[in-house]
């Protein structure tokens, strides 16, 4: 065997660069196959983007990446070996979609790995059963915790039998027991298929003592391969931490010194803080379940647990973020009350995720927050220098904290939590993502609070070599409290070697592994779980060959998109409500109807024929309502400045007497102008009243009529009483079924991006078609149950009737959701947030549709760009077609020459969006 | 004092987050500037290359003398067809006004023996079938009585009558585009940019941040509002100095700095509604979603759009209690018709009230929801 055949994958002069950011910088590295190598190295080395790319993931920028036996920059290669690839990303449940139960995520991959139903049965029993998930085959993936989730996402990894097995960070953030499982359960998989290759990354160095092969990475280089023995001996070191920390450049370990702790002295008993019974619940959910412990002034206090064990939750509670549901706690012997502003000043708090103000200089930041603690304005500079000093943040004073490497940050954070000196510190996972070297100055920063400053720290972790730092600790484990001591005590109380050990043994006593752990059996069932191969040893390959098209993996995700969205009642809520209410809306708001005009009469003759003017235009039908009477110029100009009077008539004095001498008399007529629509109108009913009473003048008088020789009958077609609604509703039907479906769909695939969970796209079969097809399809069957709704409604509620035929309007429906749909995942192809997709699919529907495809004035109207936008835009067509079937009597025959044009654009559309989507991340 | 000193602080603070978020700012600049100049031009006057059909069976001088006389930018020039053409025509929407001008018309005009005109018109075309019967009309009376005046004698009417269109004289859409969407985009940024802020800190978890200083959630609120408010009554003043008066030419009757006042009064209720919203939604998306439908019905129904006393009673009443239908009310009669503080105290009563009842409920709502967002 040549050495090709013993390599799983190997990557040369690999580089990737984010902007100027060089995450990757000219890479070599060979990793052996059929055994198990460990990526190590702290958070933004390098290692998620190198699993990216080896996964296929991610497009390849520079250097070459042969996975395989192939080179993953080619498209077939890539076709072909995607389905031996299994890859789960960083991040809990990344891949996974939350509201989908765990059975309906293990049926999503097995179909687009092509499994048939009994396969797909018998696939999820075994992994299942064998992960532990059996019995919670129904509860939501979003609703697992941690660890739970983690398993989850290796079965999904392990449906197709795959030879290769990416692995991100797998267990960051997951309790030490959920951990110690997992990594039994990929020894047994190992067990089961020796020739799978598994290539993980991870930041906990303790983990990496099982690996067969570990790379330690920094700053996107490699500084040494070998098994963990040998780095062990090369750096002489008794851990894999310390070995990494010697295995650095020169200039990152200076100023490196071990974490050496002064030992405390307590000058008397008062406590910081005590909490009593403290208790959170949400809905049925228990995050902290009667938890009680004392904290005594100048100690550095611990809290170690898993995410989501209530760690948070509390120290929420203790800052009066959150009010307790039950029990009491006291911060310097005041009970905790939000709106205690006093004491707020005397505590100081990290949340866990970083949260300064991103867009503020790190100078800015400092003073806003001196500021907002109300330090007076003369000691402000003094203080920031202090800060900026003691956190050595001079040379970053004017960047932006985005744009600097996490352990900057964390010290910028405390800076922020300490620039008011404040006697307690309560610190929420200050240390999570950060590298080794960093996290040791950062306690280094800590222990000389607590011993030089007498500041009390609260602070959480769920590293184990952090909380053995601290004075005393709480495990915490599911909202409870398992015991409190100091480190040592702990470990001898369990009787155990480490930490980590005692840590275990309290979480078995509690019965964590009772909730998610492999011995879930009933009666019935006892076959314990490692009598159960994890995968089937002959290795069919199972994953059938990559096809060009399968309408299996585009009705998976049909089927798992549909799901989504009855499980989103925001979404459906918006998709079907929504249209509903602008239909309301819109027909009643925008009446062009117009009518009702108040107007006033300055009479300045009084006699009667000037009466008989004015109850002319009383009298006509129902254009006008008639205001109180002018009585001078003045109340003429207030009143039609207030936006009173659409009109005001003015007759001149001697009108009468110098009518009936058959003298030339003006009458005058202000028309309002400030909108000319309005105006227009006005103008035009003035004239037509103002000729009628001419005429019905010259009627009673006898005289023969000269003017009128014609006779123009006008003939309002479609709409004979020229009622707005039966103008607008057929319009307001095909702009709702553009904006509200394009909207959707263009969030759904955005969506995905923003969750990870596009990830499948990237390294699963499925083809961009597929996927985006399969995505479209709900969301036109949405489309037309929104189309007969507002159907329903105009027939019922605004009695506007159908007079053509309906299966015209109904099929034409169909091809107008399927080209609003498209258009909504075009806009989604190019946008990277939803909120930049809703922007984008609002813009692309709204403008075109009410501003030139003939909404209000014909497109044969328009000139230039408005007038090509017209004619190519498929909403002129649909408008076209909707008011002749509504309102002309038309049926398919008549409207053809509106059909073509709108099926001709779906493939156009379709096709766009499929070839502007990416298969690989760029 | 303080309270002033940290409200002043958040405030500069917003204007920091804000100046740093690009796709905010380009939003400001579009809608105060290329938005309004779009709208203003873009807006055809109220009858505009509207399509006309003739079906000529006279084909007499004078009906050719009525055909000539439809021409542009008024009406495109007449389609001349067939009858048998003229309905399928009018199905297919190729025309809007279909006129058909019988045999031996010009024969019956002379005789005096009033002959027929019949105008079709596709009514399903609101805008242009109103205004343009009118236009129709009057064009082919006055051709016809052109023509006749050369045969007989005429004489002029008895009453003539005087039409004068105040505030606006030739009644050009592009004063009243520009000036209405100014309005509607008063409206729609200060949502966004208070709903924005909040929810930007939310997402960042700054607002957590927040919470554990000695800064009150009134505090955090009268921050946004005066900061956001600020930047919009900014951005109308560039944007009617110079889109609206140097740009597009538009004189405004009455005084801007009376506007501006009703503008921030107005502001101080949208932007209350914007951190309403906010509270209301988890996500940026969620919240953009929710503004589409709080934002159509409050500036469609407002009557920025169509004149109010068209619209059903009820929806007339229901919006009696936006603060849009009474900016929009006040805006019209101080931009347009040049009002005083004389004629608008009502409305300006109106956006206090409403604003003071908005604030006061965003405000219980903000402090009740705060503690959930951190």
């Amino acid at each position: 065997m040549n050495q090709e055949t013993q390599l799983v994958a190997q990557v040369s002069t690999l580089t990737l660069r984010y902007g100027r950011t060089i995450a990757l910088d000219a890479l070599d590295l060979a990793l052996p196959a059929g055994c198990m190598v460990g990526l190590i190295g702290p958070d933004g080395v390098g290692k998620s983007s190198l699993l990216s790319l080896l996964a296929g993931a991610r497009k390849i920028q520079e250097g070459t990446v042969t996975v395989l036996g192939g080179e993953m920059s080619n498209k077939r290669h890539r076709n072909e070996v995607g389905p031996r690839i299994a890859y789960m990303p960083q991040g809990l449940g990344k891949n996974l979609y939350p509201t989908l139960s765990v059975e309906e995520n293990l049926q999503f991959f097995g179909r687009l790995f092509g499994h048939g139903a009994k396969e797909r049965r018998r696939r999820i029993d075994d992994l299942t059963r064998s992960t532990g998930l059996l019995p919670f085959l129904e509860r939501p993936a979003g609703k697992l915790s941690g660890g739970m989730k983690q398993k989850l996402g290796l079965c999904c990894a392990l449906i197709h039998d795959p030879d290769l097995l990416i692995l991100d960070e797998p267990t960051t953030g997951v309790d030490p027991l959920a951990r110690a499982q997992f990594w039994e359960l990929i020894a047994r998989i190992r067990g089961d298929r020796p020739q799978m290759s598994v290539i993980v990354a991870t930041a906990y160095m303790d983990e990496a003592q099982r690996f067969d092969q570990l790379v330690a990475m920094d700053a996107g280089k490699i500084l040494a391969t070998g098994s963990p023995q040998e780095l062990l001996t090369r750096t002489g070191s008794d851990s894999l931490e310390t070995a990494f920390i010697e295995l650095l450049p020169e200039e990152k370990k200076r100023g490196y010194k071990p974490v050496d702790i002064p030992p405390l002295e307590l000058d008397d008993g008062e406590a910081a803080i005590e909490a009593q019974e403290l208790t959170m619940r949400f809905g049925d959910f228990t995050a902290v379940d009667h938890v009680s412990f004392r904290i005594r002034r100048g100690e550095i206090f611990g809290f170690l647990g898993s995410n989501g064990c209530g760690k948070s939750t509390t120290m929420k509670m203790l800052t009066g973020l959150l009010a307790a549901s039950e029990g009491r706690a006291w911060l310097f012997g005041q009970e905790v009350d939000p709106h205690d502003i006093a004491t707020r000043r005397r505590v100081g708090y990290m949340s866990q995720a970083f949260s300064l103000y991103g867009e503020l200089t790190v100078h800015q930041n400092l003073v806003l927050h001196a500021r907002l603690f109300q330090i007076a304005t003369q000691d402000i500079p003094a203080r920031v220098a202090e800060m900026v000093e003691r956190f050595s943040l001079g040379n970053v004073l004017n960047a932006l904290p985005e744009n600097l490497p996490l352990g900057i940050r964390q010290r910028l954070s405390l800076a922020v939590a300490m620039v008011h000196k404040p006697e307690l510190l309560i610190l929420d996972e200050p240390t999570s993502g950060v590298d080794p070297i960093a996290r040791d100055a950062f306690w280094r920063l800590l222990i000389e609070l607590s011993r030089h400053d007498r500041v009390t720290i609260f602070i959480s972790t769920h590293f184990m070599n952090e909380a053995e730092r601290c004075d005393r600790m709480s495990m915490m484990h599911a909202g409870k409290v398992l015991d409190s001591d100091t480190p040592a005590a702990l470990v001898e109380k369990r009787g155990a070697a480490t930490l980590e050990d005692a840590f275990i043994g309290y979480l078995l006593e509690a019965g964590a592994d009772q909730e998610s752990s492999t011995q879930e059996t009933s009666p019935q069932e006892a076959v314990s779980p490692s009598d159960t191969p994890l995968i089937a040893k002959e290795t069919h390959h199972g994953a059938p060959r990559h096809r060009r098209f399968s309408l299996q993996r585009l009705l998976s995700y049909m089927w798992r998109e549909t799901l989504e969205l009855r499980r989103d009642p925001v979404r459906a809520t918006l998709a079907l409500v929504g249209s509903l209410i602008l239909m309301f809306v819109i027909g009643f708001g925008i009446s062009l109807d117009v009518e009702d005009l108040n107007y006033a009469i300055l009479d300045r003759d009084q006699s009667s024929l000037s009466h008989d003017y004015a109850l002319n235009l009383s009298g006509s039908p129902y254009y006008f309502s008639e205001r109180p009477p002018l009585e001078d110029y003045a109340e003429l100009d207030r009143r039609m400045r207030s936006g009173e009077l659409a009109l005001a008539i003015e007759i001149p004095p001697g009108f009468g007497r110098d009518l009936v001498r058959g003298r030339h008399v003006e009458i005058g007529a202000w028309i309002d102008g400030a909108m000319p629509q309005r105006a227009e109108t006005v103008q035009g009913y003035v004239q037509g009243i103002h000729q009628h009473w001419l005429q019905e003048r010259a009627r009673q008088s006898g005289a023969a009529m000269e003017a009128a020789t014609v006779n123009i009958e006008n003939r309002y077609r479609y709409n004979p009483d020229i009622q707005s609604l039966p103008a607008m509703v057929p319009a307001v039907i095909p702009l709702l079924l553009l904006m509200l479906p394009a909207m959707l769909t263009a969030l759904s695939v955005v969506r995905e991006k923003e969750m990870g969970s596009i990830i499948n796209l990237y390294v699963t079969p499925v083809t961009r078609a597929e996927f985006l097809i399969g995505k479209q399809i709900p969301y036109i069957g949405l489309a037309m149950v929104n189309f007969l709704l507002m159907t329903g409604l105009a027939i019922t509620l605004f009695g506007v009737p159908i007079t053509g035929s309906f299966p015209t309007l109904a099929l034409s429906a169909l091809v107008f959701s399927i080209i609003a749909t498209g258009m909504g995942l075009l806009a989604s192809t190019i946008t990277r947030s939803q909120i930049a997709a809703m922007f984008f699919a609002m813009i692309g529907t709204l403008i075109p549709a009410i501003q030139f495809s003939g909404l209000i004035d014909p497109v044969s109207s328009l000139e230039g760009t408005g007038r090509f936008i017209g004619n190519i835009y498929p909403a002129s067509y649909m408008f076209t077609i909707s008011r002749g079937v509504f309102s002309k009597s038309l049926g398919l025959g008549d409207l053809i020459g509106s059909f073509l044009p709108m099926l001709l654009a779906v493939p156009v559309i379709m096709g766009m969006a499929i070839v502007l989507l990416k298969k690989q991340e760029s | 004092m303080r309270r002033i000193a940290n409200i002043y602080r958040l405030g500069i603070k917003e204007f920091w987050s804000l100046w740093r978020d690009p796709i905010m700012l380009v939003l400001i600049v579009y809608v105060f500037t290329l938005d309004i100049y779009t709208t203003a031009t873009a807006m055809p006057e109220t009858l505009n290359n509207a399509p006309i059909a003739i079906v000529d069976e006279d084909d007499s001088p004078l009906s050719t003398r009525i055909v000539s006389a439809f021409y542009p930018p008024q009406f495109v020039h007449p389609e001349i067809i067939t009858f048998q053409e003229m309905d399928p025509g009018l199905d297919a929407g190729n025309f809007t006004f279909a006129l058909v001008i019988p045999a031996n018309f010009q024969r019956d005009v002379l005789a005096g023996r009033t002959p027929d005109l019949q105008l079709n018109i596709d009514a399903t075309r609101m805008s242009q079938a109103f205004a343009g019967n009118n236009y129709v009309q009057q064009i082919v009376m006055g051709e016809i009585n052109e023509f006749v005046k050369g045969y007989r004698a005429s004489t002029a009417p008895p009453v003539e009558l005087a039409l004068r269109a105040r505030f606006n004289p030739n009644l050009e859409q592009s004063w009243f585009g520009s000036l209405m969407s100014i309005i509607d985009n008063v409206t729609m940024l200060s949502i966004i940019l208070t709903g924005a802020a909040l929810i930007r800190e939310r997402e960042h978890g700054t607002i957590e941040h927040l919470l554990v200083m000695p800064v009150t959630p009134t505090q955090i609120m009268l921050a946004k509002v005066w900061s956001m408010g600020v930047v919009v009554l900014l951005a109308v003043t560039l944007s009617l100095t110079f889109i609206v008066r140097g740009l597009l030419q538009v004189p405004i009757e009455g005084s801007v700095a009376l506007f501006l006042a009703g503008a921030a009064l107005h502001l101080f209720a949208t932007t209350s509604m914007g951190i309403f919203l906010a509270t209301l939604a988890r996500s940026m998306p969620q919240f953009g979603m929710l503004m589409i439908l709080f934002l159509l019905p409050l500036q469609m129904l407002s009557g920025s759009a169509t004149p109010r006393e068209s619209m059903p009673e009820l929806v007339q009443n229901v919006m009696l209690l936006a603060p849009t239908t009474h900016f929009v009310e006040l805006s019209q009669a101080i931009l347009f018709r040049g009002a005083g503080i004389d004629v608008v105290w009502e409305q300006f009563l109106m956006l206090w009230v409403i604003g003071s009842v908005l604030f006061t409920i965003s405000l219980t709502r903000f402090r009740k929801t705060i503690s959930q967002m951190a």
